[in-house]
């Protein structure tokens, strides 16, 4: 049956694009959640939409289950390969099929890179706005499974916020066309609900996306604080200020160490706590703006404040923003990030009670997180070679999320639930919530193939065996956030 | 007949016991979408009604479904916050759960986005009668299924809303509405298509044609900071090269459009999703059938109104022709809403193979309307 099912495989691809092979399968076995790996059954690079229809017919003809894949770079684990299943590779389903400047729209195959979209867009003064700090390599198609955020979500959204339409195949093979190029809808949203779906109702073979004017101009503002807790109650008085900025972003002081010794951005060193507040918009809109947070700000008890007065300051406060994570993870040796959300308001509070645990854990965790809309980001630093050390991460990881639940927040922001969180879920979800969620699946996919393993507590469980950077992370091409 | 729910618990009880199909009616503003087709009884949510939470620090609150649009409007003004995809028909009675399950939003959406865009947690009861929650109450959440976003246009087929929570914004500080007039639809549709592409930021942008004559306005709606208002005015004439027609009734007007009292009495109205691109066609159909209409949200929506039932019909090719769906909303007091439903590809059908499953998922026994 084994060797009867990778036969028919090569029947659709070609031997280079079927990898079978130990050493081939290896770079496979694992994303961006290092912590866990799962060795496939063959990896299959898809190049066509109707090979990877194909591909996912003889999956259900076999009950053989499948991952799409496409750069890997999930943090919950999203696109960990199935012990024995098949990887559809769709990195090089990466075409830009239409971009509609008058409908503002780009028609994308889900390897696209994300980045590539607002590149391609820019010519027209139009970009693509979900900005996951893996931009650069992470694809629109995991973008679509994962319902992927962004520095600027409180604004602007999710990914699914952002998709109007989608093509695809579903687990059994059929194909459904979903919503359409418009950002008004008739009957029920299912381009919605296929968003965030975590692969587990389908690929996605064609996304409608749509495109926004860029803003004309930015402003940027750092502020400096000497608590974690002032920062979290400037953030709330920018709030209730009722200005709408596009980012607010807070780092801690292992943080902003980690930061200043990997890219040098000039923030304050000896600060408790950075906050990042952008606004963005209309010029003049902007100036009038900038007037009413600057107030805001020096009531804030800020000792510091510099407004970046170029486009290269502006990139320089961002860079060290976005490079926090991976610098972090230099001053150890491995680490797991965690997404959970809590309301606004009680920031602060949470902040105190994940030091509280980390102390408690004898771990260390640095903050670098999106302050506007509540979404945490503790980075938890172990060394996997300690015995049991991966295992007392993870252990704080989990306090961590039942501290977001407790709070009436969510456990997952923007990685998804993935692997990683699943024995979370119903934590925040009850068994009847859980049980209309395993309907729908199983109404979608009977055999449960497509993307088997993720979301539902239970079932088939990758071996937690690795430490070490992902290989994207080792290039500095990946980030953890 | 009809069944009358006080509670989450008793929406679930007459859905487990009851035999026959339900259609849930609260306000009942949308004459052809709450009106029981034969065989249907009616199951009247209206007392579930009330705000649960509001938390203007959060940007979010909780209420039951059948909250009246203008209760949450007038809660969330004195926070100085609104809600940014402006749901049409506050001034009929309209509530939050028609709302939702119509899948509505008004011509401010257009700036921040839609009705699915801002739901971001449900309770509803599903057709087997359990209580399902979906979403979060927190404005960021990635975990389960996104079943709010389901049930946006869902039309009570795939359940019954018991419970809505919402993301808001600060609703800008001042405002101003300009007028430009253009010559005819081709003029209206490029002019919305540069401003709708520009970085104005605008907060409403819509086409008014005349109903009498060719051309008609393009209106937009400017808001931000006081300070910016003026600055924003200048910006869009300089954009367009042209002084704009100033209206002084800025808030009134754009209530009057969300209520749709242009449309007038004994009429049928369709909602159409466009994209800016098609405008020009279906407009130059809609003019030979002497329907009135209105563009809205940067070209994304078409309102339609005719006033017999011939044009009804005729429209219905039309949009076939065009390959274009509506929605039906409302129809004349004396007229059966579901002769005419049909006429309108895929809205209410929701057909195609993931519908299927979801439907036999959420409502295997078939105890929910078809609209």
């Amino acid at each position: 049956m084994k060797e009867h099912f990778v036969d028919q495989l090569r029947r659709i691809f070609p031997a280079r694009r079927l990898l079978a092979g130990a050493a081939e399968l290896a770079p496979y076995e694992s994303d961006a959640l290092t912590g866990f790996r799962a060795r496939p059954r063959a990896v299959v690079l898809a190049e066509t939409a109707e090979e990877v229809v194909q591909t996912v017919r003889l999956c259900y003809e076999h009950a053989v289950p499948f991952v799409a894949r496409g750069s890997g770079t999930s943090l919950s684990g999203g696109s960990l390969p199935i012990e024995d299943g098949v990887v559809i590779g769709l990195n090089r389903l990466h075409r830009i099929l239409r971009l509609d400047p008058d409908d503002r729209i780009a028609v994308v195959e889900p390897g696209t890179v994300n980045l590539a979209v607002s590149h391609a867009a820019a010519p027209h003064r139009l970009y693509y706005a979900p900005d996951p700090s893996s931009q650069s390599v992470c694809t629109i198609g995991g973008n679509v499974a994962f319902n992927s955020g962004g520095a600027h979500c409180l604004k602007y959204g999710m990914t699914a916020n952002h998709v109007l339409g989608l093509k695809v195949v579903l687990p059994d093979g059929e194909i459904a066309d979903l919503g359409s190029e418009s950002l008004e809808t008739v009957g029920p949203d299912y381009t919605g609900i296929f968003v965030g779906s975590e692969g587990l109702f389908g690929v996605a073979l064609e996304i409608t996306l749509r495109l926004l004017p860029k803003p004309e101009c930015y402003r940027t503002l750092l502020a400096a604080y000497d608590s974690l807790e002032a920062a979290g109650d400037a953030v709330a008085s920018v709030v209730a200020s009722g200005l709408l900025p596009g980012a607010m972003e807070i780092m801690d002081r292992l943080a902003i160490e980690a930061a200043e010794a990997a890219v040098e951005a000039g923030y304050p060193r000896e600060a408790a706590a950075l906050l990042i507040v952008e606004l963005e918009g209309l010029s003049e809109e902007v100036e009038a703006e900038s007037a009413k947070l600057d107030k805001v700000i020096q009531a804030s008890g800020a000792y510091e404040v510099r407004v970046a007065q170029d486009e290269d300051e502006r990139l320089k406060i961002w860079k060290g923003r976005k490079s926090a994570f991976s610098a972090v993870g230099r001053l150890s040796p491995d680490y797991i990030v965690q997404d959970g959300v809590v309301p606004r308001a009680r920031l602060g509070e949470a902040l105190a009670e994940i030091e509280r645990l980390g102390v408690e854990a004898k771990l260390r965790v640095a903050n670098v997180f999106h302050a506007g809309d509540g979404n945490l980001h503790p980075l938890i630093l172990y060394d996997g070679r300690q015995a049991g050390a991966l295992e007392r991460a993870e252990k704080l990881a989990g306090e961590i999320l039942r501290v977001c639940i407790a709070m009436g927040g969510s456990i997952t922001g923007e990685h998804g639930v993935g692997m990683e969180k699943r024995e979370y879920l119903p934590e925040m979800f009850s068994e009847t919530d859980i049980d209309a969620m395993e309907t729908l699946r199983r109404s979608i996919d009977s055999k449960e193939l497509s993307n088997r393993g993720k979301m539902f507590p239970g079932g088939d469980a990758p071996a937690l065996t690795s430490h070490g950077p992902h290989p994207l992370e080792r290039e500095g091409k990946l980030s953890r956030e | 007949m009809s069944d009358r729910a006080r509670t989450a618990q008793d929406v679930q009880d007459l859905v487990r016991e009851g035999h026959g199909r339900i259609l849930p009616r609260s306000g009942g503003t949308k004459s052809a979408l709450s009106r029981a087709p034969d065989g249907v009884s009616t199951l009247d949510v209206s007392e579930l009604r009330g705000i649960v939470s509001y938390d203007p620090s959060e940007y979010t609150f909780t209420a039951f479904p059948s909250t009246p649009l203008s209760e949450v409007e007038a809660c969330l003004r004195e926070s100085g916050q609104y809600l940014p995809f402006d749901p049409p028909f506050a001034g009929r009675g309209a509530t939050l759960g028609g709302t939702v399950a119509a899948g509505l939003s008004g011509p401010e959406r257009f700036r921040y986005g839609g009705v699915r865009d801002f739901l971001i947690g449900v309770q509803f009861v599903d057709g087997v009668g359990r209580l399902v929650h979906g979403g979060g109450k927190v404005v960021k959440n990635a975990a389960g299924f996104d079943f709010p976003k389901l049930l946006v246009g869902s039309l009570g087929r795939l359940g019954i809303l018991v419970e809505v929570t919402f993301k808001v914004f600060p609703r800008s500080e001042a405002h101003a509405t300009l007028r430009f007039s253009v010559g005819d639809a081709a003029a209206a549709s490029a002019m919305v298509r540069r401003l709708a592409s520009s970085l104005l930021d605008l907060e409403a942008l819509d086409y008014e044609p005349h109903t009498s004559s060719n051309g008609g306005y393009v209106v937009l709606r400017v808001g931000g900071v006081e300070a910016g208002l003026r600055g924003r005015i200048q910006r869009v004439e300089r954009f367009l090269d042209r002084e704009a027609d100033r209206r002084d009734d800025d808030e009134s007007y754009w209530k009057s459009v969300r209520n749709f009292d242009w449309m007038g009495d004994g009429a049928w109205l369709l909602k159409v999703p466009l994209t800016p691109t098609r405008l020009v066609g279906l407009d130059a159909r809609l003019e030979e059938l002497g329907a009135v209409r209105r563009y809205s949200a940067g070209s994304q929506v078409g309102w339609i109104v005719v006033r017999d039932a011939a044009s009804v019909l005729r429209l219905g090719t039309v949009l076939d022709e065009l390959n274009l769906r509506g929605l039906l909303l409302d129809v004349p007091a004396d007229q059966e809403p579901v002769s005419f439903r049909d006429l309108f590809r895929g809205a209410h059908s929701g057909s195609g193979p993931l519908a299927d499953r979801v439907r036999h998922a959420l409502d295997p026994n078939k105890k929910f309307a078809e609209l």
